[in-house]
């Protein structure tokens, strides 16, 4: 019901919008929760277990109950706090956990059947048969017991992450918060205010109050009117701050385009990482309940809310209210609803000493008993001593006191201590380094003790940068004392409520303590109090106050269970922006990637890099034909391969030759200039690191060469060698693997495309290098190969690259040759026995893969002492070798080699496939593998079993080089 | 979590890459004996305190860095580059 002259909503701008398919009228400035309130509609959402008829309990994010999915063109968002949706033009909304309607839910005979579903009754009742758990109870409470539904359709919003800095954070803009930035602005520090709301003002906005003598809504214009003009301050509406971390790093959550029509390119939200060097927490404080029989009826509501909704959007969930408070906070609500004509029956004060209200009746000593009315409120008992009296009201404001929003202050493993004055937790100080709390967050629940905590905060932390502040006069405001007589529950034999979201009633809670759980965290666990989206922000402290009372304990022995981030949920779309499909990773292109496209190559990750698997040409209908094209094409004429993704390190310096002796398991200081090695690298710990080649291109200048794969790694293990054991040494490297586009090309005719290409001979031996100028480029040549026939690889600057590869594709094609992939690749260099990473995946050893002799015993390096420890090299290791199938028959990487006849189990297992690739030359599939011992046992036959594909094959077991063993095209 | 690093001063811990203990920095002669490499390579301490260990400037200046941190508090003591301190 709207209270017309009431409220900061626009009247001149309604808006329409839809729940559960009902078309409703709101205006701007309206959350969900207030329109539907406007509309009369009292029952928004049915509970978690018993799927009880609820209702609007708060105007916050606490909000455990009126919780719904937002229905977007292409999404769908299950558990929006209707408290904290803002209105906007065709918003649809639609409530949760029931069927087939709000009105009639059939699983409300949950709440029938409440004394078998008591706190831990799955764990007790669904026990046998055991096998029944996973195929059919936990489905079915899985869907009895439920919040919203995911869409199941791809996430169609856009998200974003943002970082940000500043001098001082400030969290919350209510009272302490806005003088506490206002403070620290002034004096001219980087300040961010965040505030979760859509307007700044906190309770400033919802309490009707006075500051310096004006309405408090006046004052907070007239703060923000001065803050606008403070550059150095950054105001942030719609923020919550989420998580507390080290290095005063917060995590914040935006709702950007949330509160609006969806439009392209607004993201939804946005998560911040703000970094402060100090922070001012002044997220004020959480009123909470009082337990009593079916107190979770529609239109029993916290006191406070009832405040905030007349003053913020001008609107009452009733006609006839009553108030049930032990403290005088509540007061206030009582004296505005009555101001705006609406009727206050009762105040019911628990406290004998409670004062009387003119306008209505005050019950002293009094307290509410139960509460009537399945589908919204009708009546009260109200229980003085012995005897008990009802009252019909529509609409009941509970409060049971104040919690201080400390949550930010737990984040880092600090503690709240309780105290008795306030009947609450509070902070203590320096739980977070850097951070002040001030205000209610603190325990100062009066405007005046507020706003004087806030400029104190803002004092200290302008102190702590190295700022003066001059002392300003405080504005005027309220300085009531806080009194409460603290009181958690009205017992009852009946179910009373704690926990709205997760359905925990003050039964669950003894009963947990009288089957043992008395820890707080036990108690949590067994009850599942705490654990819903809530997080038991609105039952935590009145949950362990009935532990309390359950143990015969007392609350600060009993404690409080940990509050960790984040303080309000975080959507992860949010959290993982721009990390999605394509943004998943960077990707790198090489300078052939357009021509390679052009020619229609499907293209391979192989890291961040794009490669082409294979070139397509017309007629050929599977990637293997294309493949086995493509590698006879090499064997017989020339084929052109992009090689640019292997790294490329540049290394000068007069000890660059004695560094990689050092790094190299081989020695490279005696190379002559001119030429090129192939070079292994071990890990320290005796392991293969990588492998590749080494060009000396002059006296004290070196280009070293990795695998793709390894690129990364070997940059950072030179840098760790170098700095770590040989500093002094006078030696330098750097990347240079995207300075330069490398070709490959080999086969019969690569010197006769090198010579077209460069327009003479190349005059190179094998593992020769040289400068070179391709076409009047300045660029580099090197002999080497990784197919097994003449090779060279062509190197010139990157911006040159994708020019000399097409260049080279079209004299190739006049020689019946033409592009390759990395197919093709792969099996040139399987025939070729070549490894890659696949072979040293980091457990084999120079032994192992049959380059035990290159470990120079002339020389330390690193690896070297590693590499000679016993169980790093002998017949019992799992040595490299080549396989064969007997049949024409595929074989696959991964699977295992048996002995013929022994049986298949793990301890039997001899080894393993690497790779495999089917020879279009030798015609058959062949395969490199780790075998026992297995270069003793050229000839045998070996049993190749891959359980996954179904695959049993015999193999004979070679060598693992299958094409021109000696090497004789290589050197030709 | 941020470092800094006394080349390019405080940056995001994003930019550095984790090695492990600064035990790294003690290699073992090559004449040492089994049980020194072994020690080198495996054994390592798990303090509740302050400890030290190894980060790369990998986004950065390519610096190795040995930080010296409170594992319980999580304070970042000191960073020194590994260059200029025992080799």
């Amino acid at each position: 019901m709207r209270i017309d002259s009431k409220g900061r909503i626009d009247r001149s701008r309604p808006l329409t919008f839809v729940f559960d398919g009902t078309s409703y009228a709101g205006f701007k400035g309206d959350t969900l929760a207030s329109a539907l309130m406007a509309n009369n509609v009292r029952v928004v959402g049915r509970s978690f277990k018993y799927h009880r008829p609820r209702g609007i309990l708060t105007a916050g994010s606490e909000e455990p109950n009126a919780l719904v999915e937002v229905l977007g063109p292409s999404n769908q968002t299950p558990n929006t706090r209707a408290t904290m949706q803002e209105l906007f033009e065709g918003l649809v909304a639609r409530s949760q956990n029931r069927w087939p309607s709000l009105g009639l839910d059939l699983l409300e005979v949950n709440d029938l059947a409440a004394p078998f579903l008591s706190a831990g009754f799955y764990y007790k009742t669904f026990m046998w048969p055991r096998r029944l758990w996973e195929g059919l109870y936990e489905p079915l409470i899985r869907r009895a017991a439920g919040l919203g539904r995911l869409s199941g359709k791809h996430d169609e919003g856009t998200y974003e992450k943002a970082w940000a800095h500043c001098d001082l954070l400030v969290i919350g803009a209510g009272p302490a918060g806005l003088m506490a930035a206002l403070t620290a602005a002034r004096a001219g520090v980087d300040v961010i205010l965040c505030d979760e709301s859509s307007e700044p003002g906190g309770r400033l906005l919802s309490d009707e109050g006075a500051i310096d003598g004006l309405p408090a809504a006046d004052w907070v214009a007239g703060v923000l009117a001065e803050m606008a003009s403070l550059p150095n301050l950054r105001l942030m509406t719609r923020t919550t701050v989420t998580g507390a971390y080290d290095d005063g790093t917060f995590g914040a959550l935006e709702r950007v385009g949330l509160h609006r029509r969806p439009r392209p390119n607004l993201p939804r939200e946005c998560f911040w990482r703000i970094v402060a060097k100090r922070s001012i927490l002044a997220a004020g404080a959480l009123e909470r309940a009082i337990a009593f029989e079916n107190n979770d009826r529609p239109g029993v509501m916290m006191a406070s809310a009832l405040s905030t909704y007349l003053n913020r959007y001008g609107v009452v969930p009733g006609k006839r209210i009553a108030l049930f408070a032990n403290t005088d906070s509540a007061r206030n609500t009582a004296r505005s609803l009555m101001a705006a004509g609406v009727e206050v029956a009762a105040i019911i004060d628990p406290r004998e000493d409670a004062a009387e209200e003119p306008g209505t009746t005050v019950h002293r000593g009094a307290v509410v008993a139960r509460a009537r009315g399945r589908m919204g409120l009708r009546e009260i008992t109200i229980r003085k001593g012995a005897s008990e009296t009802r009252l019909s009201v529509d609409c009941l404001g509970v409060s049971g006191g104040w919690n201080p929003t400390l949550h930010l202050t737990c984040h880092m493993n600090g503690r709240p201590r309780w105290s008795a004055d306030l009947a609450a937790f509070v902070p203590n100080d320096g739980a977070i380094p850097g951070m002040l709390v001030a205000g209610a967050a603190n325990g100062s629940f009066s405007t005046h003790g507020c706003l004087a905590a806030g400029a104190e905060a803002a004092r200290a932390s302008l102190a702590a940068l190295g700022m003066a502040a001059p002392m300003a006069a405080l504005p005027q405001a309220e300085d009531a004392p806080y009194a409460i007589a603290p009181l958690w529950q009205v017992p009852t034999k009946k179910r009373a409520w704690l926990d709205f979201a997760n359905d925990v009633t003050t039964k669950d809670v003894a009963l947990s303590a009288q089957e043992g759980f008395t820890s707080v965290e036990h108690m949590k666990r067994y009850t599942t109090q705490g654990m819903a989206p809530d997080q038991g922000k609105n039952s935590n402290v009145a949950a362990l106050a009935v532990l309390a009372d359950a143990t015969g304990r007392g609350i600060p022995e009993t404690g409080t269970t940990t509050f960790r981030p984040p303080f309000a949920p975080v959507s992860i779309a949010a959290m993982g922006a721009g990390g999605r499909g394509a943004g998943f990773a960077p990707q790198r292109f090489l300078t052939s990637d357009r021509a390679s496209r052009d020619r229609h190559a499907p293209m391979i990750e192989a890291g961040l890099w794009y490669r082409p698997s294979y070139f397509p040409k017309p007629g050929e209908t599977t990637w293997r034909e294309s493949c086995d094209r493509e590698v006879m094409m090499v064997r017989s004429s020339v084929g052109v391969t992009d090689v640019s993704t292997l790294g490329k390190i540049d290394i000068q310096g007069p000890d660059a030759g004695r560094f990689l002796d050092f790094v190299y398991t081989n020695t490279f200081s005696t190379l002559p200039v001119g030429r090129v090695r192939y070079g292994l690298m071990l890990r320290e710990d005796g392991h293969v690191l990588d492998d590749g080649t080494c060009a000396r291109l002059g006296e004290t200048h070196w280009l070293m060469t990795t695998t793709t794969a390894a690129a990364g790694l070997v940059m950072r293990h030179l840098d760790f060698v170098h700095q770590a054991f040989c500093a002094d040494w006078q030696v330098r490297f750097t990347s240079v693997t995207e300075g330069w586009a490398q070709f490959a090309v080999a086969g019969p005719r690569a010197r006769d495309l090198i010579t077209s290409a460069l327009g003479r001979a190349p005059g190179l031996p094998f593992m020769g290098c040289s400068d070179v100028t391709v076409q009047g480029i300045a660029g580099r040549l090197f002999r080497i190969s990784f197919s097994g026939e003449e090779g060279y690889e062509i190197a010139v600057p990157t911006r040159y690259g994708e020019a000399l590869f097409r260049d080279l594709i079209a004299r190739a094609e006049t020689m019946g040759g033409g592009p390759y992939g990395m197919e093709a690749l792969n099996v040139l260099r399987i025939e070729k026995g070549f490894i890659t990473h696949a072979e040293i995946h980091g457990r084999t050893t120079a032994c192992d893969i049959g380059m035990e002799k290159m470990v120079s015993a002339k020389k330390d390096c690193i690896g070297k002492a590693a590499a000679a420890r016993p169980g790093m090299t002998g017949p019992e290791r799992e040595q490299l070798v080549g396989l064969k199938p007997l049949t024409d028959s595929p074989i696959t990487a991964g699977a295992h080699l048996f002995a013929q006849g022994a049986e298949l189990t793990r301890e039997n297992s001899a080894g393993y496939v690497t790779s495999v690739g089917y020879s279009p030359l030798l015609k058959s599939h062949l395969a490199l593998a780790f075998l026992k011992n297995g270069r003793a046992r050229h000839g045998e036959t070996i049993r190749l079993v891959d359980r996954l594909r179904d695959i049993d094959v015999l193999c004979s077991v070679t060598g693992p080089v299958f094409h021109d063993p000696e090497g004789e095209k290589l050197r030709a | 979590m941020r470092l800094t690093c006394p080349f390019c001063g405080p940056r995001d811990r994003r930019e550095f890459h984790y090695y492990g203990a600064a035990d790294y920095l003690n290699r073992p002669g090559p004449e040492a004996a089994a049980s020194a490499w072994d020690d080198y390579l495996h054994n390592r301490d798990n303090p509740a305190g302050v400890t030290q260990d190894l980060w790369y400037h990998e986004q950065g200046c390519a610096a190795w860095l040995k930080v010296t941190r409170n594992t319980v508090t999580h304070e970042i003591l000191a960073v020194d580059a590994v260059a200029g301190g025992a080799a």
